[in-house]
């Protein structure tokens, strides 16, 4: 199966999505397994499909629940209910929930399997996220840690100042992605926190890594989302006429020499012998997802972006080309990303809203693409929204960006 | 009690004073150079691969941007549980010859409101934790590399 470079017939290269579900986003206390199943009996039942008539299921793994969380598909499939479908189970770092859909996805266009369950769970510790135990001089990981005592959000305040000093941005921009985010969150039933934030709040929370404060900062969180995707085919048999479709899938990794030091990395690779190539990753990440689809950034209803500190949502803005670089706190102030605005970014509430819950979180992210394309999300709904897109980046290269149509 | 001076990664600096450098690795056939050291491959995809030479990298560079940490980090950063946590800089170093960015600590004393995009800082000695790994008999100092201002700005 070939995708038409001309932007034409693709049909045969799209899934449905027949259902979503997921469990609310909090700090419950309990196990992954629980969330995780409780979101896949949540999708199984928007699809209308029983769960002994899934051929196939594949799980986004968790490295905070020991074995289970390792082979996370087996542990739902157990679950739920061993009934002999096939089994996957995917690790990419924040874009394991999207290389889960993925597989997926390559599953029914190559006839595999016709309808599968993806599901992606989390149950995250308090605090910062922290490198697997252990004396491990080769992981990166371990070493940031170690040498640097680099978290996170460290890295996320090295964005922050850079764009500050390259393209203006100031706090009060970043506080603003925070109020958007949070009014939109709000009005989520899946989102951990529902309170409207003001720009006083933010500015009057605690300095965490300069110039990032506490609410700049998405949190970690438990959580669970779930997709059942189907083959357009039994979509059809099953009486879904006009179901959202999945059109593209992006997983790229990026191109030697990177140039932007990325997590868990101590340094960049060197364009001493290799000239870099044009744009950065995280760009290379939605350009493949645009040219999968056969569409651009002026065909966007909507965008769900990782937004793991309020600066990265405004550099997502540009390396989605919803607007030229350096413009992205333009683009919030004009409030084109806000809800009513040319292109809502992160109606969902985004991470700002939900904390981020590893494997489930871009999984969570085509869920809203889903009910934002059926009309079906309520108070946050995108008025006539027919494609949306996803953006994802985790450690280790890992990235993803997801096209949604109907 | 005898005191030794451990590096926190072997192989990734060396030298006293206005002698200290980071080292890196340079691959024979493409002249690429690696931070932290690559001694098994090289990564360039366009490269058949070559041996892989240790260099000391440029010791100044400017800071391509900076941040600062403001709660504990968690293990394996060592860091005295029973002391207050005092939050330190860390500086991203844009070196111009090797064409790459090297994250590190700052000079003890610097904090973000010394600092700005652009101003040149140089790489020195510095000690990540004085007693890491103390024993009955031996005490040992954690060394590491540090980023400092040369005073000359933007
Ligand atoms: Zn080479």
């Amino acid at each position: 199966m070939v995708l038409a470079a001309d932007g034409g017939e693709r049909v045969t290269s799209e899934v449905a999505v027949l259902g979503a579900g997921m469990h609310p986003w909090g700090k419950w206390g309990r196990s992954f397994v629980e969330y995780g199943t409780a979101a896949a009996r949540a999708a199984l039942a928007d699809a209308g499909v029983d769960w002994r008539d899934v051929g196939s299921i594949v799980g986004a793994d968790t490295v905070r629940g020991g074995y289970p969380g390792y082979v996370a598909g087996a542990t739902f499939a157990k679950a739920l209910g061993w009934q002999g479908a096939r089994v996957t189970s995917v690790y990419a770092a924040c874009a394991s929930g999207a290389q889960a859909i993925n597989t997926a996805r390559t599953q029914i266009l190559a006839g595999l399997a016709d309808v599968v369950l993806v599901v992606g769970a989390d149950a995250a510790p308090k605090g910062f996220f922290r490198p697997a135990g252990g004396d491990r001089h080769d992981d990166p990981d371990w070493l940031r840690f170690r040498v640097l005592g680099a978290t996170n959000p460290t890295y996320f305040g090295l964005y922050a100042r850079r764009r500050m000093a390259v393209h203006g941005d100031t706090p009060e921009d970043f506080a603003l992605v925070k109020v958007k985010n949070a009014a939109a969150g709000a009005l989520n039933p899946n989102a951990r926190y529902r309170k409207t934030v003001t720009a006083e709040e933010v500015a009057a929370s605690a300095v965490v890594a300069d110039p990032l404060r506490l609410l700049d900062i998405c949190a970690t969180s438990d959580g669970a989302a779930a997709l059942v995707l189907s083959s357009m085919e039994f979509a059809r048999r099953h009486g879904a006429a006009d179901p959202v479709r999945i059109r593209a899938v992006s997983t790229v990794t990026p191109t030697y020499p990177t140039t932007v030091l990325d997590l868990p990395d101590i340094a960049t690779d060197s364009a001493a012998a290799v000239a870099p190539a044009d744009g950065t990753f995280r760009a290379s990440i939605a350009l493949a997802a645009y040219e999968e689809a056969g569409i651009g950034p002026d065909d966007l209803s909507l965008a769900e972006v990782y937004d793991l500190s309020t600066a990265l949502e405004l550099q997502w803005y540009e390396d989605l080309g919803l607007c030229g670089e350096g413009e992205g706190a333009k683009l919030l102030r004009e409030g084109a990303t806000a809800p009513g605005g040319r292109i809502p970014v992160n109606p969902s509430g985004g991470l700002a809203s939900f904390g981020e819950a590893v494997p489930a979180q871009a999984i969570a992210q085509v869920c809203e693409l889903t009910w934002q394309l059926r009309g079906t999300a309520g108070a946050r709904q995108v008025a006539g929204a027919r494609a949306g897109i996803t953006a994802n980046q985790g450690l280790f290269g890992h990235g993803s960006s997801v096209v949604a149509v109907r | 009690m005898s005191r030794t001076r451990t590096p926190v990664v072997t192989g990734w600096f060396a030298g006293e004073g206005d002698n200290f450098r980071l080292l890196g690795t340079r691959c024979s056939a493409c002249a690429s150079v690696f931070f932290p050291r690559e001694d098994g491959f090289c990564r360039n995809p366009g490269c058949p691969g070559g041996d892989l030479d240790e260099v000391p990298l440029s010791p100044r560079g400017r800071v391509w941007s900076y941040t600062d940490s403001r709660y504990r980090p968690p293990a394996p950063y060592v860091s005295d549980p029973e002391l207050p946590w005092q939050p330190y800089t860390l500086i991203a170093v844009e070196l111009e010859a090797e064409r790459m960015v090297v994250l590190g600590q700052a000079a003890p004393g610097v904090s973000v409101a010394d600092l700005e995009v652009g101003m040149e800082v140089e790489v020195v000695p510095g000690v990540l934790d004085e007693d890491a790994g103390t024993t009955r008999t031996a005490r040992t100092t954690l060394t590491t590399w540090c980023w400092r201002p040369t005073g000359v700005s933007a």
